[in-house]
């Protein structure tokens, strides 16, 4: 009994010190385990010139334009913006299926001395919603949400609705308060 | 530990637990348990398909490529489920030095790794149409590859001595320190930005899932841990009558190399 009542101990002791220690190396490596940098972190702190790095954000409405050559491929020229701050970006090359203005985006490139983001490479970043079309449109109907605009209202005002009562036009109004 | 009315045998806790760790009453409770489990969870993952691939409704942006998901999220969530009931056995084996913890979490860690390795396959072919790349290095993808290497690491390291109790203790001292992956895995998308989306489930607020994709997903989650449970209980079944049936060789090769050297034990044991 007392063996056994060590041996918990003994692991227990162990547990915490290696919980703490995990703990102190994921705080001192904060920095490092991003995977991609906000438009304000790079006004904050402008990465070297010249250094690759990924940079994400929402695409902004209105300013995706495909116009004009970049290395000698079609260009397509948009902003990704954090609501407080907003970087040019120019890519060329096949874009993600959920790419889209007011979709999230990581964009791996070079900042140039214009200010313009140089990208070689685009990924589009899914927010943690799922829903059917027929919601989706019936939200967009009732005014409650612009895709373009951004993310989409809190999950409680949607997750129940019935998609088959949704369809019907016009669009029926929300459930009162946040739905159920 | 509670009820600490002792009896000759020691604390009733601990006998009560130990009843459970012997293995001819397990082997006779999970011979009765084991039909009503599998077929349990044929039903549910039976129903679960069909609702899931024909009568879910696709996501709005996403298409029909939100069906992954059925697959993809209750492998994720066995996967981390699955660990933290090897590293339960682990401390259970470590502790109190039951065999039938040791053999259960060598059966454990195959099928776990298993279903971290569907987890991971079917998020990359997820990623590739929606994201644009099979893989990246984010916090949430690393760390679930770190899962998937620690189950690895355990069912090699348990293999890999002679004497397999001594395996087994290496086993569960791998286990054990790599519980500390597990909240890295859950709270990577909260902690640090990442290109995987945060949780939609499992979160404070309502679900940012509509019904129509939430509950077929749940029902698939059940199916699928039904048949996780079934595979790990039928596989230490398997495992303890192994054994059994090696220390019955082992009896018998014993006797045929002394033939009749003591027939009055023999006779005495009979």
């Amino acid at each position: 009994m007392t063996r056994k009542r060590r041996r918990l101990y003994v692991l227990l002791l162990c547990g915490l010190g290696l919980g703490t220690a995990t703990a102190l190396t994921l705080t001192a490596f904060q920095d490092n385990l991003v995977f991609f940098r906000s438009p304000s972190d790079i006004m904050a702190q402008t990465p070297p010139e010249g250094r690759a790095f990924r940079l994400g954000g929402l695409v902004e409405t209105g300013s995706v334009v495909r116009e004009g050559t970049y290395q000698d491929r079609p260009a397509i020229h948009f902003r990704v913006t954090d609501g407080a701050h907003t970087i040019a970006v120019v890519y060329t090359g096949v874009l993600p299926d959920l790419f889209r203005e007011g979709q999230g985006v990581v964009t791996q490139g070079i900042l140039g001395p214009d200010g313009v983001f140089r990208a070689q490479e685009v990924l589009a970043r899914h927010d943690e919603t799922y829903m059917p079309p027929e919601v989706a449109d019936a939200l967009r109907r009732a005014g409650h949400w612009d895709p373009a605009a951004g993310a989409p209202p809190p999950a409680a005002q949607w997750n129940t609705l019935n998609p088959a009562a949704a369809s019907s036009f016009p669009a029926p109004p929300l459930p009162p308060g946040g739905g159920s | 530990m509670e009820n600490a009315s002792t009896t000759a045998a020691g604390p009733r806790g601990a006998q009560s637990l130990h009843r459970f760790a012997n293995p001819g009453r397990f082997l006779r409770l999970t011979d009765r348990w084991l039909p009503w489990l599998s077929g349990a969870a044929l039903l549910v993952l039976g129903t679960g398909v069909v609702w899931a691939l024909a009568f879910a409704p696709p996501d709005w942006q996403q298409g029909e490529t939100v069906r992954i998901l059925f697959v993809h999220v209750p492998m994720a969530w066995l996967a981390m489920g699955g660990y933290l009931g090897l590293a339960i056995l682990s401390l259970m084996a470590l502790i109190w030095r039951h065999p039938l913890a040791d053999l259960s979490a060598r059966e454990l860690a195959p099928v776990g790794a298993a279903v971290t390795a569907l987890c991971l396959i079917t998020g990359s072919l997820w990623g590739r149409p929606m994201w644009g790349t099979w893989w990246v290095w984010d916090a949430r993808l690393t760390s679930v590859l770190v899962l998937f290497f620690l189950y690895l690491g355990h069912i090699a390291l348990v293999r890999a001595f002679d004497d397999p109790e001594r395996g087994a203790r290496m086993g569960a001292i791998l286990a054990l320190v790599g519980v500390v992956n597990l909240p890295i895995v859950k709270f990577s998308v909260d902690w640090w930005n990442t290109l995987h989306q945060p949780a939609s489930v499992t979160r404070l607020d309502a679900p940012a899932m509509h019904v129509d994709i939430l509950y077929p997903l749940l029902w698939c989650t059940l199916g699928f841990m039904l048949a996780f449970m079934a595979i790990v209980l039928a596989a230490t079944r398997a495992a303890v009558m192994e054994r059994r049936v090696r220390a019955l060789q082992m009896a018998a090769a014993r006797r045929a190399d002394r033939p009749a050297a003591d027939p009055g034990l023999e006779t005495a044991r009979a």
